[in-house]
């Protein structure tokens, strides 16, 4: 029994290791629960889900208070991947109008992001679409719906100065840690620019979820909930009817129309066209439509008004005029003879009376006129010689707004180019060129570059005598009224007189090219112009204000492959001013005329 | 023969009938709280796993009743033709088995299923019982060790051929009870030097490990040197271990499944998943860690409540105690725990007959390694292995295996002062 007795002592080793485990698990435990703080941390992140809450973004408003751009509620169906269980993917395809091989990449890529957090399976769809959705969503275990909005367009029109909104890319994520992934931005014109102001504040709603990501309540009644400001509304600058009734002159026509209020810089409507509808690139239809008008030979996307630019022919004459002034090279008294077609070097299109004062140069558009007065301008001696001239000159042309981007919010614009004495020193050597060399710029032509916005700004110019607020699409954030700077010319405001009398004949005068479009109760000052064209037809050209006393818009057009500038340009100006300034034009027919046209 | 006695419970220890009855009562409470949900918020529900839980309790009664009545002549004289029977289930399952989670191991009857497997630790425990309880066996011998090592590994390796390396490693328990009948306490040291060894192998590169097996060896020589130690045992020692840490990485390398692989890289430290085999363990420990002191509460449990902590009414049971009722809880139920198996070991060492004793060590064996596995696993001290905590985890074979696995020693106990 000896044995027995030495073995019944081993209950206590046994009995040890018991307890030695047990105080090992007890340590452990209470390092996990009461001294390490980190697992309920971790706990509570488990279980609170952050639901994101998109505000509504800001309405656009027109300059009357008409709706531009408003929201519509749309859906996104969103997936958690853990929970999708039976899957009649046929049936689901079908709701959804998914083809099978999409349906299994957007599964794919939401399984990658993660099992078990929801991810945007199929974005923005139509309320119309949810609610058919919505009934047999019941039988499709792991989809959802989020609430999202959608922009929508009351009026087909402006596209590219509203811009678009899509979905934000890893670049302006990276740029902007408001955004995360699936929140949209706006791509373009208003909407990128005043982004900060449209989109508001995100919310925050913080439930309870299980692992399955099901809702289960409020987190602590909601005390932590992030409530989510809606984003602020803009009043723009434009006259939408007048917009969309520019669009519809320029329907199946390649061109722009500008139109801005001299007094304020305000754009009352800015037409490039091909254009497109804006409610194309809304929601799931976006990058399909997208694509489709990238690829258009006819660039809808391209937005002629701020990036085309152009050497804008006799239009730019009041602007060598006005240098000319300014500089002193000649007075408005100043005559300079000419032969017609026989001038040299630079001849002129027909025969007038000759010699003609400033005034009578401007409304015959004689090209000799001009030529003698560039040629002054460039030849007037002094220090420096033709170089230090053409200095003078370029920077009086630049102070028009010509060769720069205006400090504005419009989209995307190109600078134009008002060539620099460089660029002549490189091409003919620092003593190689002078006036004669570069004489296609005293009619507006040669290397010098004008958009159809810088023209409109031109007309601004003149109907300012000297001034202009820098052009811009949007005036009011809420209540809050936005201002842009205001420029001045270097030419002396007495100076354009002769200038504004000259431009006053061409619609009032008895040689005046656009005297046969004469409005009715109302008096312009105008200028056209043409744009020699080597690839075609010539652009047709022309810029005008309204009325002539107390100027309330100005215009500028361009009607591409059109011809000479009096037979599209002029008759579209003077219907785009009487139905901005009358509310009304006094020749449909011409309306008629002009809308049915097709010059594509 | 058992006196005539008006009362079955008569000479019983209160003390593990107790045990028994708050362990059962608290699990099914937790089991409640593990899947609560307020739609199916009635504690009877019989859909939910607490209502089901509820009829094991109930049905576990009716056995403690029989084996009250049992003459305990009964499990000594039946033990062989017992462990036969459930040897037989066991392989039949392999073949006539529904497959759960890739193991074969489960019987379907209507809407119940069982596990043979849960009453292998009973049978087992009897046959051992019967076979060293003779006054005959000697340990010391090699015949009656072979022997007894053989009635412990027949359903080792049959449930392992079940896929449930969980409920295999469970027989592992028995050395505890050889040890206490007389195997020397070398296997023990011999069992913790392999384990350290393990580890260690999975650590560091196999190389690394027997060069500090050397230099180890070489100090203890040079410390022992005036003693004039065999330089030939230093050798073998050398040789052996060397060859354990070998077959120890070969065995990682290519016998294991990837899944095993990671789960002990995951808990080594080596390896996180948070998504695979790691996240189980992850998720138990935010259950747990975030208990706190007190608890969160019964009922009030996050974690356990939204389905974070898989399998929380089986194998990790023990979190929804550890988040509701904090370190507290915890404490009580391990106290709970280990005064139950002091308490059976206290009670096998008063009994006169040696198959009682044995027994009783056998009871308290398998529930020891139950109860470390569990949850040692759920804190992150041992790897996920599925077995249950036992009388807490719901499930009806296991709590009737634990049920009659206990009840059968209250009942042989009740009767020490007869031989049996
Ligand atoms: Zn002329």
């Amino acid at each position: 029994m000896a044995r027995k007795d030495h073995n019944a002592a081993k209950r206590y080793v046994i009995i040890t290791i018991f307890l030695v485990v047990a105080s090992v698990f007890l340590l452990r435990l209470f390092y996990i629960q009461v001294i390490s703080d980190k697992y309920s941390f971790l706990a509570e992140s488990n279980v609170r889900r952050i639901i994101t809450q998109y505000p509504p973004r800001g309405v656009i408003y027109d300059r009357n208070g008409k709706k531009m751009v408003t929201n519509e509620a749309a859906y996104d169906l969103m997936i958690i991947p853990r929970q999708v269980k039976d899957l009649d993917t046929t049936e689901l395809c079908h709701l959804l109008d998914l083809d099978r091989s999409s349906f299994d990449t957007r599964l794919k890529k939401a399984r990658e992001f993660s099992l078990y957090k929801s991810s945007i399976f199929l974005e923005q769809i139509s309320q119309r679409s949810y609610g058919y959705l919505q009934e047999k969503l019941f039988r499709f275990p792991g989809f959802f719906v989020q609430p999202r909005t959608l922009r929508q367009y009351p009026y087909p029109a402006a596209a590219h100065l509203l811009g678009y909104v899509g979905e934000v890319n890893q670049k302006e994520i990276d740029k902007d840690t408001y955004y995360k992934s699936g929140d949209y931005i706006g791509k373009g014109g208003i909407e990128k620019f005043y982004e900060e102001s449209l989109r508001g504040v995100k919310g925050e709603k913080i439930i309870l979820v299980d692992v399955f990501n099901r809702e289960k309540g409020s987190f602590e009644n909601g005390r932590f909930d992030k409530p989510q400001v809606p984003g602020l509304d803009l009043t723009s600058t434009l006259d939408i009817e007048l917009q969309v009734y520019g669009e519809a002159l320029m329907s199946n026509k390649r061109g722009s129309i500008v139109a801005i209020e001299p007094a304020t810089g305000e754009i009352l409507a800015l037409v490039s066209s091909p254009t497109y509808d804006p409610n194309l690139l809304i929601g799931r239809i976006r990058s399909k439509n997208f694509a489709l008008l990238a690829a258009d030979p006819l660039k809808p996307l391209f937005n002629r008004a701020t990036q085309a630019a152009y050497p804008t022919g006799s239009t730019f004459k009041m602007i060598n005029g006005l240098v000319g002034l300014q500089m002193g090279v000649i007075i408005p008294q100043t005559r300079f003879g000419c032969s017609g077609k026989g001038s040299s070097p630079i001849a002129c299109s027909h025969s007038h009376a000759t010699p003609l004062d400033l005034v009578g140069a401007i409304e015959q558009s004689c090209n000799p006129y001009f030529w003698n007065t560039f040629r002054a301008i460039i030849e007037r001696g002094g220090e420096g010689g033709t170089n230090a001239n053409y200095v003078k000159w370029r920077e009086h042309v630049m102070s028009f707004g010509f060769g720069e981007r205006f400090d504005s919010d419009l989209p995307a614009h190109s600078k134009g180019n008002i060539p620099s004495e460089n660029y002549y020193n490189k091409i003919y050597g620092p003593k190689g060129w002078k006036s004669m060399t570069i004489r296609s710029l005293s009619i507006g032509q040669g290397e010098l570059l004008i958009t159809p916005l810088q023209l409109a700004n031109q007309a601004v110019i003149i109907a300012n005598k000297g001034f202009y607020i820098t052009p811009h699409i949007v005036k009011k954030v809420e209540d809050h009224v936005l201002e842009f700077p205001k420029k001045t010319t270097n030419i002396k405001p007495e100076y354009f007189d002769p200038v504004i009398e000259g431009m006053y004949e061409v619609f009032q005068g008895s040689h005046g090219t656009a005297r046969w479009y004469m409005m009715e109760g109302i008096t312009a000052c105008g200028k056209t112009g043409t744009v020699e064209n080597p690839h075609g037809k010539d652009h047709s050209l022309f810029i005008a204000y309204a009325p002539a006393e107390n100027p309330k818009i100005a215009i500028a057009i361009v009607v591409e492959n059109a011809g000479f500038g009096a037979t599209w340009a002029v008759p579209m100006a003077t219907l785009m001013m009487e139905k901005y300034l009358k509310g009304k034009v006094s020749r449909p027919e011409k309306e008629e005329e002009i809308k049915s046209a097709n010059l594509l | 023969m058992p006196r005539p006695s008006k009362n079955i419970f008569q000479n019983t220890d209160r003390t593990l009938i107790w045990l028994y009855a708050i362990l059962v009562i608290a699990g099914w409470f937790n089991i409640y709280a593990a899947v609560y949900d307020e739609k199916h918020s009635s504690i009877f529900d019989i859909d939910v796993n607490y209502g089901k839980q509820l009829i094991w309790i109930v049905t576990s009664s009716v056995l403690i009743f029989v084996i009250m009545m049992t003459d305990p002549k009964f499990f000594q004289t039946f033990s062989y033709p017992i462990y036969g029977l459930v040897m037989i289930a066991l392989v039949a399952v392999i073949f006539m088995g529904r497959e759960i989670s890739g193991s074969k191991s489960w019987f379907q009857i209507g809407g119940f299923s069982l596990q043979p497997a849960e009453f292998a630790k009973l049978a087992t425990s009897l046959v051992v019982a019967t076979y060293l309880g003779n006054i005959k066996r000697n340990l010391e011998r090699f015949s009656t060790k072979v022997i007894v090592i053989l009635l412990i590994l027949v359903p080792c390796v049959i449930i392992l051929a079940q896929n449930e390396t969980g409920s295999a490693l469970v027989f592992g328990a028995f050395v505890l009870v050889l040890f206490r009948e007389g195997l020397s306490g070398v296997i023990l040291i011999l069992g913790l030097v392999a384990i350290i060894l393990f580890i260690l192998t999975l650590l560091f590169h196999k190389f690394i490990v027997i060069a500090l097996i050397a230099t180890l060896l070489v100090v203890i020589y040079y410390y022992f040197r005036k003693k004039k130690p065999k330089i030939f045992l230093f050798i073998a020692l050398f040789t052996v271990t060397s060859g354990f840490v070998y077959s120890v990485d070969y065995a990682f390398e290519k016998v294991l499944q990837p899944h095993q692989k990671t789960r002990i890289n995951v808990l080594l430290g080596k390896e996180t998943d948070l998504r695979g085999a790691g996240y189980n363990v992850h998720q138990s420990l935010i259950a747990i860690g975030s208990g706190g002191f007190w608890g969160k509460g019964y009922l009030n449990g996050t974690q356990t409540k939204y389905n974070y902590v898989p399998e929380q009414s089986t194998d990790f049971i023990f979190c929804t105690v550890g988040e509701e009722w904090g370190f507290i809880g915890s404490l009580l139920v391990i106290g709970a725990y280990i005064f139950l198996l002091i308490r059976i070991i206290q009670l096998a060492e008063r009994q006169r007959s040696a198959f009682s004793r044995i027994y009783g060590y056998s009871v308290a064996s398998i529930m020891f390694v139950h109860f470390m596995i569990n949850i040692g696993m759920t804190i992150g001290l041992m790897p996920v292995i599925g077995i249950p905590l036992p009388f807490f985890s719901y499930g009806g074979s296991s709590l009737w295996g634990f049920t009659l696995l206990l009840f059968v020693f209250i009942k042989l106990d009740s009767l020490r002062h007869d031989l049996i």
